[in-house]
């Protein structure tokens, strides 16, 4: 379908709760500083796929996986869990900044890993990198929990740049949000995908049309359809894409 | 063979150009997980530990004693005639008496608070004050019951002040109980029944309460077998360690086992102390046993609530 | 018909009502009783010489009133039973909710309440005729009747306090905070001493604050292990006395009413209940305040 890097590609990928199957013979590749956004109705897996890609369904009991997600050339499932994540962050659907103060909460990754680098550098860089610099500067050290819901997810946000992933996967990053801090983060994304590639999960079709070069339509555990946003929404090859996006169910 | 080594290369080219990221995880962490988890791990398995090594140390020293004649038997001089009839026979009485006084006024109690109460200002007062009540040390309880019961209301250093002693002791383990037994009913159970023009004491009596027993048994069993094990408050009103006659009213004077059992430990010879094992062993059989039927209750009930 | 239900009604909410308002006579009736008779222990010996006497000879001539060597007897049971419980609670709270199996939680639940459920006496009987010995092997200077081990059985008696409370503080924790430090690249290590335990901290606070107030209120396992020998000293290995200790030794004795030793009983029993109503209450409102802030 293209011709660009692809950085992240699942083949042949199963995901099963139990007995139940949540994700049938996935394929789909992720390019390179694109964000790409995976839509479908609710319960179609698309969160589920979204935390495979940085193993976070190692912590339910019941998840078995089979297939492989390619990521630089190696199979996620078989890497550390902690090296993988540490290489494709993750922010999430409500934003939760740890209970410590805002410089601490972007610092506390790096600091983790040993990496040696300049804390007040960093923290700024993440900062403006996350568009939230100017409103907390002279804040650093006050609690991250004193800031608003759209301050919090975008430190949350400034957190995973100051490990300098790869790829950011964004889990409904707005759904938690007011209208005026959702436009906030959906320009944030715009300027991130410069240096990060972004799969976003999202419910909001807008939402979806407006941020993403690519969009993958999932339901009932399948990938329906992949192709170039416009395309997609303009003109969906196929009948089930096009009555979800027309809002006929969903 | 070559593959391998040319991946290996890719690898480290990758690495390299990645050099900002924190590709590899510094192999001290790793270590200071695993070794954070054998500690939480051994730390855990170290409470079964205990309880074997205590279980193995009671039935070690306390079989020997343990038999038919122990049990039937009172208190004597000589190790071998001694046994634990009295204190058996006190408990039963006590545990009884205790429960007859005590359950109604706790359900009845617990009812209030979670039926009627709790928005109110009195309703807040007395939550507070339970739970303040639960964490009174249970000697001050006995003070309590030597100067209201057996003192003030003259009742002597009978059964009954033992157990109005022991009811004010185990009232707030029973109010909670019942509280949270009334709590999971339901309030689709109210609803239907105000919806047919009950009044609340009628909703409440024939609804709730039915519906909420079996929680609110199995709570108020679970609390008397704690009330079984108490010792400190009932040396305080006064009962006895030496009695050899089986209790005949609630006036009567009267031993329990735990006393028994501490009277044996605290002598210097060796045998009694296999003696106090053996009580104990008899002890944690009956509560065992109570707990047992606390169990069977919960699980006979789940099932009926499940189909 | 109406009406009988309507007196029905009023009947019915007066006598839960009174049922319940026993608890608060329950509280009117220990502060009552154990003030009434303090007061008067107050009229025969100064508040000043109970309080900071060093000195604990009621039942000798000539008497005196010093509680610290009761004191001091009670806090080095309640350190010691804290050495032990903390530790091994907190950390098999940490096992039971971030790394064991829903089988190995099978099996420690209910080990950890039978744990509870054991009556003070046994662990007292236990401490004396195993603690001990196996402690005179390591320390063979120990006394028969030593802090130590009673402090060690009021540890293994709190332990499972320590350890629900905390699991609880733990579960309190939401889960979408550990995914933030997992989705870092943290391990499970990190993530719990870095991100769970200052996030339950308050919680696991109050989970200390309260067990080991139980272990000041707690009487027989150190009545029967750690001795009767009340002196203002700090060596685990030596005997020592509680303050609920001594209530017992009282107790135990003929003693008549209104006298002198009779009335210590109890000035000690208010001292022992507003240490720990003290510590209970913090205990709680932090429990409260927390709890609040989670619903919020």
């Amino acid at each position: 379908m293209n011709q660009e890097n692809i950085v992240l590609k699942t083949k042949d990928f199963n995901i099963f709760y139990g007995e139940k199957q949540a994700i049938f013979n996935m394929n789909l590749d992720i390019c390179e500083k694109k964000v790409t956004a995976i839509i479908g109705p609710s319960g179609c897996g698309k969160s589920t796929l979204l935390r495979s890609f940085n193993r976070m369904n190692d912590f339910v009991p019941s998840f078995n996986c089979n297939g492989a997600i390619e990521f630089e050339k190696k199979n996620i499932l078989k890497l550390d869990p902690m090296e993988v994540r540490t290489r494709i962050g993750m922010v999430f659907q409500k934003p939760n900044p740890f209970p410590k103060s805002i410089y601490n909460n972007i610092i506390w990754g790096p600091k983790i890993h040993g990496h040696k680098v300049n804390y007040d550098e960093l923290v700024e860089d993440s900062l403006k990198k996350a568009a939230l610099w100017d409103e907390v500067k002279d804040r650093l050290n006050e609690s991250a929990l004193e800031l608003s819901g759209g301050q919090q997810q975008r430190l949350c946000i400034a957190r995973t740049i100051a490990m300098k992933p790869e790829v950011i996967l964004m889990d409904e990053p707005c759904s938690a949000l007011d209208p005026k801090s959702t436009i906030k983060i959906e320009d944030l994304i715009d300027d991130l995908k410069n240096d990060y590639t972004i799969v976003i999960v999202t419910h909001n079709m807008q939402q979806a049309a407006r941020v993403s070069d690519y969009t993958a339509f999932f339901y009932e555990g399948e990938l329906i359809e992949f192709d170039y946003t416009d395309k997609l929404f303009t003109k969906p090859s196929n009948k089930q894409t096009e009555d979800y996006i027309t809002g006929r169910f969903g | 063979m070559m593959k391998e080594k040319t991946e290996i290369l890719i690898n480290s080219n990758q690495i390299e150009k990645k050099e900002k990221s924190f590709a590899t995880i510094h192999p001290g962490r790793r270590r200071a997980e695993k070794a954070f988890k054998w500690i939480s791990r051994i730390m855990t398995w170290s409470t079964v530990f205990i309880l074997l090594v205590l279980l193995y140390h009671l039935g070690k020293e306390g079989w020997e004693y343990i038999d038919w004649q122990f049990l039937d038997s009172y208190p004597s001089r000589k190790v071998a005639k001694a046994g634990i009839k009295a204190g058996l026979w006190g408990t039963v009485w006590l545990i009884i008496t205790t429960a007859v006084i005590t359950i109604p006024i706790g359900v009845a109690s617990a009812l209030f608070l979670e039926e009627y109460g709790v928005k109110g200002k009195i309703g807040k007062l007395i939550e507070i004050n339970v739970s303040n009540l639960a964490g009174v040390p249970s000697i001050v309880y006995g003070l309590l019951g030597l100067a209201v019961f057996v003192r003030w209301f003259n009742f002597e250093r009978s059964i009954l002040s033992g157990a109005l002693t022991l009811g004010l002791l185990i009232m707030p383990v029973i109010i909670v109980a019942t509280r949270e037994a009334v709590k999971a009913v339901p309030d689709s159970i109210r609803f239907g029944a105000y919806a047919l023009g009950a009044h609340k004491w009628q909703v409440v009596f024939y609804h709730v309460l039915p519906v909420a027993l079996p929680g609110i048994i199995t709570g108020v069993i679970l609390a008397l077998s704690r009330a079984i094990g108490e010792t400190a408050p009932l040396i305080i009103i006064g009962a006895l360690a030496y009695v050899s006659f089986v209790p005949e009213s609630v006036m009567d004077e009267f031993t329990v086992m735990p006393i028994q059992i501490y009277n044996w430990a605290s002598r210097p010879q060796e045998e009694f102390h296999q003696l106090a094992a053996s009580g104990i062993v008899a002890l944690l059989a009956l509560m065992l046993t109570l707990n047992f039927i606390a169990v069977f209750i919960r699980i006979k009930t789940t099932k009926r609530n499940i189909q | 018909m109406h009406r009988y239900a309507k007196k029905m009604e009023i009947l019915a909410r007066t006598l839960l009502g009174s049922c319940a308002f026993l608890s608060i006579l329950t509280t009117i009736g220990i502060i009552l009783v154990l003030s009434t008779e303090t007061i008067e222990f107050f009229g025969q010996v100064s508040p000043l010489d109970f309080l900071f006497g060093t000195k604990w000879e009621p039942l000798l001539e000539p008497k005196s009133f010093g509680v610290l060597p009761l004191v001091s007897g009670t806090l080095m049971i309640m350190v010691g039973s804290g050495l032990i419980a903390i530790p091994i609670g907190l950390f098999t709270a940490v096992y039971l909710s971030e790394y064991s199996s829903f089988r190995t939680r099978q099996i420690i639940k209910p080990v950890l309440e039978i744990l509870a459920g054991i009556p003070t006496i046994v662990y007292g009987y236990f401490a004396l005729t195993f603690i001990t010995p196996v402690l005179k092997n390591i320390f063979p200077d120990i006394e028969v009747f030593n802090a130590l081990s009673g402090a060690i059985v009021v540890g293994i008696m709190i332990l499972p306090m320590v350890s629900s409370l905390c699991d609880d503080a733990f579960q309190g924790v939401p889960r979408q905070l550990k995914d933030g430090g997992y989705a870092l690249g943290a391990t499970s290590f990190e993530v719990i001493g870095q991100v769970v335990i200052p996030a339950a901290a308050s919680r696991i606070m109050a989970a200390f604050i309260l067990a080991l107030s139980r272990a000041i209120g707690e009487t027989m396992a150190v009545t029967l292990a750690a001795g009767a020998t009340p002196i203002f000293r700090v060596n685990p290995l030596e005997s020592i006395q509680t303050m609920t200790a001594y209530i017992v030794q009282v107790s135990l004795g003929d003693t008549p009413a209104g006298g002198v030793e009779y009335l210590t009983c109890f000035a000690v029993a208010s001292l022992l209940f507003v240490i720990t109503l003290f510590m209970n209450v913090i205990g709680q409102s932090i429990m409260y305040r927390v709890k609040k802030k989670a619903t919020r």
